[in-house]
């Protein structure tokens, strides 16, 4: 058997406080009202959800702000089964990208609101381009988890 | 493309888990096998390029001051780059830069990671916006299996066709690094092994994922006069391509991937490859997940958009097969993440140069290597040959 070697255990835990900014904390006031903000291109034309303060195709400012419906469309999901460090959610759980109807780019997020865990459900209401809409949390913090989840429809 | 270069040496360390060596006794064995291959010391050297994960993946900042003794860079110009994953080929491509500039003769570039002492997916996460995302990532399973059921889902590929050509990918290879004396993972695997390991993030399971590794890699970059006066038979950088695009998941189009088919484009330019699957002989593409693989064989140009399960189920990428890719076991047995990139740089230098072992493809002389970084966000691309 190989020799072990001594290893010693140590932790770097460092705060931090980091600055919103205008545009974001905007976005999360809006999430607060149960409002999904984005910002639109008067160049391209194109939506950014989560809002921008420019666009980072045409370097522009981005100063008219839109709601987008708080529902889409899935494009891709996982079954997450794994752990790590600082993870805010026991396994299993779902992550997806999402459409939101009137934005031009995917929303990460979470789905949940059936049993994710049995593998036929999940087949049945998970596909690309299946309708599913915003479940907002009771209590809000003006965080991106004041969206619970995204639910099936 | 600037003056010619040359790599004249390259050095691994046995990748594994090295509870035996400190951090920066690994990156000394790497820059003492790579002096040796070149038959240089470090009077030769010029000066030193270091690239590494983001300091969160050790717990030490600025790993070019901790490695200042082992990577042989005292009294010497120092760069570091970091790029995450494609940190590998930046730096590649920097040792390169310095060189084809006329201001170095010969440039060590040195790449490394220990993943052992910290949590990969914790600091992988980091990458992560802190507002948005960071939340939902799951790490690089997370993102790299949406990334690739989108891309199943645009081209309509049946889940169990994906299913049966990751699997292939993952026993091919698990084969090759059984030939590769420096490989992590050195086992033989079955189809029902793969398909019967635990899931990580459904549908990738524990086999068509890389471990974790501790390990270094350098390389030694030199101008024609200098490797003409060394002397070694020589691996001629012919062409080079890196490209990034969004930083936000789900904005860029993941599942036909720009960044990743404008940087091959870029280094087939110069290079002058028109046909890269008939006029490679071996490429060494940055593989930590099997699914995600079959992209990248469709961003390189080796079979068309949707097709590459078909490529891979008739043994297009096997050993013995049309284009062999990862002969080493690529990242799959093997990720020590800082130099992951450039250990696939390295193996194509050793595959054009004919000191590749066991796990020689027979007569190679054009070679593809390459990494990708962030979230899916950069890929770099270095093809090397035998001939200038």
């Amino acid at each position: 058997m190989a020799k072990e070697y001594r290893t010693i255990r140590n932790d770097v835990a460092l705060p931090y406080q980091w600055a919103l900014g205008r545009t974001w904390t905007r976005f999360f006031d809006g999430l607060k009202e149960e409002r999904i903000l984005g910002t639109k291109c008067d160049r391209c034309g194109k939506v950014y959800v989560p809002a921008r303060s420019f666009c980072p195709v045409c370097f522009t400012d981005l100063m008219e702000w839109v709601d987008v419906k708080p529902r889409g469309r899935l494009v891709s999901w996982t079954v997450v089964n794994t752990s790590y460090h600082g993870q805010v959610k026991e396994p299993p759980y779902i992550v997806a990208l999402i459409r939101l109807d009137g934005a031009d780019c995917d929303f990460h997020h979470f789905i949940d609101g059936f049993n994710i865990t049995d593998a036929g459900e999940r087949k049945r209401k998970l596909r690309a381009g299946a309708k599913v809409k915003a479940v907002w949390s009771p209590s809000k913090n003006a965080d991106i988890r004041d969206i619970a989840w995204f639910a099936p429809v | 493309m600037g003056n010619a270069v040359a790599i004249i040496g390259t050095g691994q360390t046995r990748h594994g888990r090295r509870t035996d060596l400190c951090y920066p006794d690994l990156v000394r064995e790497a820059v003492t096998a790579a002096l040796d291959d070149a038959g240089i010391t470090l009077e030769d050297i010029d000066g030193v390029v270091l690239g590494t994960m983001p300091s969160m993946m050790e717990g030490v900042s600025s790993t070019h001051f901790y490695f200042a003794e082992a990577m042989g860079s005292l009294g010497k110009p120092v760069l570091k780059v970091e790029t995450c994953g494609s940190t590998g080929q930046s730096i590649g491509h920097c040792g390169f830069f310095w060189v084809a500039s006329g201001m170095a003769d010969i440039v060590l570039v040195v790449g490394s990671e220990k993943m052992s002492e910290g949590d990969g997916q914790a600091t992988m996460t980091t990458v992560f916006d802190p507002f948005f995302q960071r939340t939902f990532a799951a790490g690089a399973p997370g993102v790299f299996t949406m990334q690739s059921m989108e891309w199943m889902y645009r081209f309509g590929i049946p889940e169990e066709k994906g299913r049966e050509a990751a699997a292939l990918i993952s026993v091919s290879n698990h084969d090759n690094a059984m030939d590769n004396p420096h490989a992590h993972i050195r086992m033989r695997v079955t189809m029902d092994d793969v398909k019967n390991a635990r899931v990580i993030t459904y549908p990738v399971r524990l086999l068509d994922v890389c471990p974790a590794s501790d390990g270094a890699c350098a390389v030694v970059f030199a101008s024609r006069k200098a490797a003409r006066k060394i002397g070694r038979k020589p691996a001629w950088i012919r062409g080079l391509g890196f490209r990034g695009e969004e930083f936000f998941y789900g904005e860029s189009d993941k599942a036909v991937w720009m960044s990743a088919t404008e940087a091959a484009g870029e280094a087939y330019r110069q290079a002058g490859i028109r046909d890269p699957l008939k006029e490679l002989d071996v490429a060494e593409i940055y593989n930590p997940f099997t699914y995600q693989e079959m992209i990248f064989y469709e961003c390189f140009g080796f079979c068309p958009r949707g097709e590459a399960p078909d490529y891979v189920l008739k043994g297009t990428f096997r050993k013995g097969g049309e284009l062999p890719c990862d002969p080493s076991g690529g990242t799959l047995c093997t990720n020590p993440i800082g130099a992951t990139g450039l250990i696939r740089l390295a193996e194509a230098a050793l595959q054009v140069t004919g000191k590749a072992g066991e796990r020689q493809v027979e007569g190679a002389k054009l070679a593809l290597s390459h990494a990708m970084g962030g979230v899916d966000q950069f890929n770099g691309v270095t093809i090397v040959g035998s001939t200038l």
